[in-house]
């Protein structure tokens, strides 16, 4: 078997990794190379500048405002994502209370992981034009509701006051249903009798979430936390299709920038591509320091 | 404890695969070089084929597919292939020009005319400054296709050469001629017995009866407010003449708070201070806007001489859309009401590595000639640039009172080109000015300071190239 070994390792694993040489590695070098120079993009000439791009993008007012709205996103979106996920996940895996046990989920659980899911199965693109027309002011179903009730009609995306938060419920609202569905299959492996056990030490159903649910699914919300910390950063599509970064700049996002930078309304690939490193770095030294943070012992069930 | 491994590792993959930041790096800049006219199809000049067309080269023409559709290209295109039968003609049309072509441009291998409009238009500055365009000089001396003994330049209308030159080079044929002014619903009105104004004072005192009516005097596209800085700025000029725009134009230190800008920025500061604007426009695109506008929600709307086609599917019959003047702030106007800003839009440029450039002004000699003309008002309804292309043809309502606003303008007709110089400018950066001031948060003083701001930072910015122009 020795000698059949390697020529089977490399038959697998050469072409994927030349395809992820070429187009994730080799492009990720360039950009490096490319946010040195001035390259403007329609022709081939670029001259090197050294780390003046770097230089100007510390200046710069508006690229600055776009990491204020993504550090906001990357406060509160996994919160508030995990948050609501680990709570509609324990009421489906456990929060009903009919059996004498208590660890069944709530009635009609099928039917609610089903609707859950929805989100991810729609498009970013569609969920975002889906939204658009929600928060339309003059014939959105948002505003056609207040209305019913009386209630005063903002403008939405249209109103630098809300804007972001606009965008930000729809990033929450498109993941939750992910990560409810994670959540639950990670607690459908929890032992039952574990729950049972502290059931009948009297224990309420938050301090079986606190106590127990949550210790023992650590793993699979410090996965959640990267993902989420990793979309936070990002945002382009909902901001670009929802409100394109307005009104004056309110709901701008990085990425977004640098889209703006390069094919918007300029075409600076040099200075696009520094924004891109820069972004890169940003993302590597979140994601190192969510798995950092949220190390904990794991713990083994057997 | 599998499944967890599995999420970790991809956790990580994810992380490699860090969104977006990869993407501008997949065009790469190696292709290309200079290759010089190696590959470029040249014909024999001769009287019949002053252009020097190779009459079997292929040619490519990419459309925006915007709010003319593709279909009078199409029709361009037989023109063209009518008269060089051996050419093969690639057609394509695409909503996203930038990405769709930036590749090619780097790689050197561009198409041979591209129709650069729309949202996703490829930045102009950028690409003069790269001498990305091809000179279109020799189009405007080649005799018209069809106006006997007149060259095409002849053919044109006033201003056409102007709005596509930079330093003096002709590099973008722009081909639409495109009024800028204030709609209404002649229906509306009449039903109403309303007059529009012709005086800003008249114009707010039927505000106030609009709105008394129980209709929204104002509506606008509040996602790309831009739109109303051209009443704005218009209503400066008329009120300071042509140099407030040549000094905005030419980027001039406080050319933004100049007096005239500033009794034109306080005096459309009223429509928001009376609150004459429709509620929730700060959240409506420009389609949203126009459709309220149509259903008659509001009664005025700024906009460009598109609109009519633009809202074809969604105009109740009897309509009947005009365009009008920005009404005269008194009686110290420099111009007179009847000036209106018309300027030629819609640009078509030729790529200087395009391998066949003769055929691409030969595509563009097919377009201004007066059958290829007049074939594009018949389709889209909107006006080329080329002078009589309407004579004959029946006009829809909104584009008649396109053309007599026209007349009535003449020579006292106005124009700007910042936008073209500096698209960040406009499309940014007094566009987010606009939102603020016409949502009402904040003052025309600080409307005009943000403008400023947007102008001095172009300014200072030493990598866009700066163009001037004298009149």
């Amino acid at each position: 078997m020795r000698q059949g070994r390697l020529p089977l390792i490399l038959t697998f694993l050469l072409p994927p990794l030349a395809l992820y040489g070429i187009f994730v590695l080799s492009p990720y070098l360039q950009a490096f190379q490319i946010s040195t120079t001035d390259w403007m993009g329609y022709s081939a000439q670029a001259d090197p500048v050294g780390m003046a791009n770097f230089r100007t993008l510390l200046h710069d007012g508006y690229v600055w405002n776009a990491l204020k709205n993504n550090a906001i996103l990357l406060a509160v979106v996994p919160v508030v994502t995990i948050g609501l996920g680990l709570f509609f996940a324990s009421m489906l895996t456990m929060g009903g209370r009919k059996g004498r046990a208590g660890v069944t989920g709530v009635r009609g659980t099928s039917v609610y992981r089903l609707v859950y899911f929805f989100p991810q199965v729609l498009s970013v693109v569609i969920i975002a034009l889906l939204w658009k027309e929600i928060y339309s002011p003059t014939s959105g179903l948002l505003n056609g509701a207040l209305r019913a009730v009386g209630l005063a009609t903002p403008a939405w995306l249209g109103d630098p006051r809300f804007a972001f938060w606009c965008v930000l419920a729809v990033m929450v609202w498109s993941n939750v249903g992910f990560y409810v569905v994670l959540f639950g299959a990670a607690m459908q492996a929890i032992p039952r009798d574990i729950y049972e056990a502290v059931l009948l030490d009297g224990a309420s159903r938050t301090t079986m979430l606190r106590k127990i649910t949550i210790p023992l699914l650590w793993d699979t919300i410090q996965v959640a936390w990267i993902y989420l910390a990793i979309a936070a950063l990002d945002g382009f599509i909902l901001v670009q299709l929802m409100t394109n970064g307005g009104p004056n700049f309110s709901s701008d996002v990085i990425g977004l920038r640098m889209y703006d930078t390069s094919f918007g309304s300029e075409n600076k690939f040099g200075y696009a591509s520094a924004i891109g490193v820069a972004m890169f770095f940003l993302t590597l030294s979140v994601a190192v320091l969510a798995l950092r943070t949220a190390r904990r012992d794991r713990i083994e069930y057997s | 404890m599998n499944r967890r491994e599995i999420l970790r590792r991809s956790a990580a993959a994810g992380l490699l695969a860090t969104p977006a930041a990869g993407l501008l790096a997949g065009c790469a800049t190696s292709g290309g070089g200079d290759e010089g006219d190696k590959g470029a199809y040249k014909g024999t000049k001769s009287e019949q084929n002053p252009l020097g067309v190779a009459e079997d080269a292929p040619l490519e023409v990419v459309i925006f597919n915007g709010g003319f559709g593709e279909d009078y290209a199409k029709a361009h295109e037989a023109m063209y292939k009518e008269r060089y039968p051996k050419a093969e003609i690639k057609h394509s049309a695409t909503a996203e020009i930038s990405k769709t072509l930036q590749p090619r441009f780097v790689d050197g291998s561009p198409p041979d005319v591209v129709n650069n409009s729309g949202a996703g238009q490829i930045d102009f500055n950028g690409l003069v400054s790269q001498n990305a365009l091809a000179d279109l000089g020799e189009l405007l001396a080649a005799p018209s296709l069809d106006t006997p003994g007149k060259t095409v330049k002849d053919t044109l209308l006033p201003g056409t050469v102007e709005v596509g030159s930079y330093d003096g080079r002709f590099l973008v044929l722009n081909y639409t001629y495109t009024v800028y002014g204030i709609w209404h619903s002649t229906k509306l009105f009449a039903d109403r017995g309303w007059e529009d104004a012709k005086t800003w004072d008249d114009h707010i005192a039927l505000c106030r009866r609009i709105k008394a009516a129980g209709i929204a005097p104002w509506t606008y596209a509040g996602v790309h407010p831009r739109y109303m800085s051209w009443p704005l700025i218009s209503t400066a000029i008329k009120l300071g003449g042509p140099s407030v725009a040549l000094a905005i134009d030419n980027l001039e230190p406080n050319a933004w708070k100049s007096d005239a800008m500033k009794t034109a920025a306080d005096a459309w500061h009223q429509i928001v201070k009376d609150k004459f604007i429709l509620d929730g426009s700060p959240g409506l695109d420009h389609k949203q806007s126009q459709t309220a506008w149509c259903q008659g929600k509001a009664a005025f709307i700024s906009c460009g001489s598109w609109l009519e086609s633009e809202q074809k599917d969604v105009t109740p019959p009897g309509f009947n859309m005009a365009v009008a003047p920005t009404p005269s702030l008194g009686s110290g106007d420099k111009l007179p009401y009847e000036a209106i800003r018309g300027t030629a839009g819609e640009p078509f440029m030729v790529p200087a590595k395009a391998r066949n450039v003769a055929g691409g002004l030969e595509y563009f000699r097919t377009m201004l000639s007066r059958k290829g003309a007049q074939d594009f008002t018949r389709k889209v309804a909107s006006l080329p640039v080329v002078a009589g292309a309407t004579e004959g043809i029946d006009l829809p309502y909104g584009l008649g009172t396109v053309v007599k606003a026209l007349d009535a303008s003449g020579s006292n007709g106005f124009n700007w080109v910042y936008n073209n110089y500096y698209r960040k400018l406009e499309r940014n950066l007094v566009d987010a000015a606009c939102g603020e001031f016409f949502s009402g948060r904040i003052s025309p003083a600080e409307f005009l300071d943000q403008c400023q701001k947007g102008a001095d930072s172009i300014a200072q910015d030493s990598s866009v190239k700066k163009y001037k122009r004298s009149a």
